[in-house]
């Protein structure tokens, strides 16, 4: 089993939701997070006072898979979230020791 | 310890509530009607004489209306203008606390007014009086007859009062912008006690008792210098004695919510309506001038603060026209009902500019850290507008005031003479009391606690 973790641009996340739930994905989570790569942050200035914010909103999102099904869904992200400019963001993968779905108890393969 | 603390706190109560008891019994009796000041027959029949600084109540139910209104307008100038003016500006950390700090100050502060501080600003003081008041109205003993004050006699000296109790409460309230993020809570209450009766009591008096610098000639219609002077001088002193934020220069200490503040500035700018114009005392053209001045100068220095900014910064900021609003409000307070409308355009027009350059300019090169700006802002906005009063005030507009565009250009030298006497007076004091609170309860909070924001520290809650 695979761990995905995508951070991408804040705005894209309808568009990755919906093509990911037509490929037959069917759970994920996400946070809002902020960050910089490439993409530079932006001046602020309050009566004088000027400063340099680096961070860029972004959203992260995780995804559990069957390791087979790894590939599709991070071409299914890249496919989605990008849009050609600067900070469209990265994919990560993680090998997943152990899965528990908590109603139920079933693990592994079966919770995913 | 704590059922000792209980009796002590007991036997306190008691002793005010007793001392109230006898002041009011000790209290003039009731005039038998109401007698014009023209027909003042001796002592036969009317009741008792009226304390040296009142006059009969020539009821005009207009003028009261209107007062009534203003000093709710002036108090929600404080509750919750500033409170949200300020807490906007802070860190999320420290919002709950900035906005506590003008909601306890408008509790302490009324009841202080009530108490103590209004008898000192507003009543005659004998041989004191050319420097304070006196006692007659200790715990407003007398307020409840049908009596005014001197300086407003057709309404009741109760509205007088609570009109005047208003004023009391933002100036200190005002202070608070300059030490934002860093002092104690209990030490800022005891400050703000000792400050208004030590320094801002006396200042009224002197400004609007008809004596020492009202007498010399000083124009100060609603309180350029017995407020905004004052809590700028004594902001500036704070900021300076307290010292800087830890971080400040390195960290990011940007407003949390500048929505808050607009809401606050918004609040700020209707309400002063009741600051200004209901300065007037009165609902009469004199009032009518003094509004529209305050609307025209406001909205003058909102657009010469953005417009300076715009171009120096490429882009016009909300707090920068937020703060330029303000700054107009404060420059025309000591001019709304002296000087033209004219006069109010140019000194809003220059006091957006130099307080953008205070701000952005002076206090950098300075090097103190006035968190909120309450020294440029209400210091130095309201010196230029004590200054611009000098010059364009109109005998046409007000008898009582002639600036130098109507042949009397002497009235700026008063003008500057009025702001350096109240200016030195509160800095010294200022101080005095600083230093005073620094050597027994502590000024600042500890840097754990600064770090921590004060909400938590001070107060135990948070925003969540």
């Amino acid at each position: 089993m695979k761990l995905i973790t995508a951070v991408i641009k804040p705005f894209k996340l309808d568009e990755v939701r919906e093509a990911l739930v037509a490929m037959g994905v069917e759970g994920l989570t996400v946070t809002e997070a902020k960050g910089f790569g490439r993409q530079k942050g932006h001046r602020e200035i309050y009566r004088g006072a000027e400063y340099a914010v680096s961070f860029v909103p972004k959203l992260k999102i995780e995804i559990a898979v069957r390791a087979e099904q790894a590939d599709a869904v991070i071409q299914c992200i890249t496919n989605h979230a990008r849009t050609g400019q600067i900070g469209d963001g990265k994919i990560f993968v993680t090998p997943v020791e152990h899965v528990v779905r908590i109603r139920t108890g079933e693990t592994d393969t079966n919770a995913l | 310890m704590k059922w000792i603390r209980r009796i002590e706190l007991g036997l306190a109560l008691s002793i005010a509530a007793m001392m109230t008891a006898a002041a009011s019994l000790a209290d003039v009796a009731p005039d038998a009607a109401p007698v014009t000041p023209a027909a003042a027959e001796p002592a036969a029949e009317a009741a008792v004489a009226l304390p040296a600084h009142a006059a009969a109540l020539a009821l005009n139910s207009g003028d009261t209306a209107w007062m009534l209104t203003s000093t709710a307008l002036v108090l929600m100038m404080t509750i919750p203008g500033l409170a949200l003016f300020y807490g906007g500006m802070v860190r999320k950390k420290n919002l709950l606390a900035t906005a506590a700090q003008s909601f306890a100050i408008t509790a302490l502060i009324t009841v202080l007014w009530a108490v103590l501080g209004y008898s000192l600003a507003f009543t005659n003081g004998g041989d004191n009086q050319s420097f304070i008041g006196g006692t007659d109205r200790l715990f407003l003993a007398g307020m409840g007859n049908e009596v005014a004050h001197s300086l407003a006699a057709s309404i009741p000296e109760s509205v007088f009062m609570t009109f005047q109790m208003t004023f009391a409460i933002i100036t200190p309230a005002l202070i608070c912008g300059a030490f934002a993020d860093r002092m104690k809570f209990s030490t800022m209450m005891v400050f703000m006690a000792a400050w208004v009766l030590l320094v801002y009591c006396p200042i009224a008096h002197w400004v609007w008792g008809g004596v020492f610098l009202g007498g010399m000639g000083v124009l100060d219609f609603a309180g350029g210098t017995v407020v905004h002077l004052n809590a700028g001088i004594a902001g500036l002193v704070c900021a300076i004695v307290l010292g800087k934020r830890l971080g400040y220069g390195q960290e990011n200490m940007s407003p949390h919510n500048l929505l808050y503040a607009l809401i606050g500035a918004s609040l700020l700018w209707v309400g002063w309506f009741g600051f200004n114009a209901g300065s007037a005392v009165a609902a009469n053209a004199l009032a009518g001038i003094a509004m529209a001045n305050t609307q025209i100068a406001t909205a003058a220095a909102a657009l010469s603060w953005m417009i300076v900014e715009w171009m120096i910064q490429k882009k016009p900021s909300v707090l920068g026209m937020l703060s330029g609003a303000v700054a107009g409000l404060v420059a025309i307070t000591p001019a709304a009902g002296f000087v033209e409308p004219s006069g109010a355009l140019v000194i809003g027009l220059v006091a957006g500019a130099i307080c953008y350059a205070g701000a952005v300019w002076l206090k950098h090169k300075l090097g103190y850290d006035d968190s909120l700006d309450a020294f440029v802002v209400h210091g130095i906005g309201g010196a230029v507008g004590a200054i611009l009063t000098g010059v364009f005030a109109v005998s046409s507009v007000n008898s009582l005031g002639k600036g130098a565009i109507d042949g009397n250009p002497g009235q700026i030298v008063t003008q500057i003479e009025g702001l350096l006497v109240a200016g030195i007076y509160c800095a010294v004091v200022t101080f005095i009391i600083l230093k005073v609170l620094d050597a027994t309860m502590g000024l600042r909070v500890s840097p754990e606690e600064e770090r921590e924001g004060l909400d938590l520290t001070q107060h135990g809650e948070r925003i969540q």
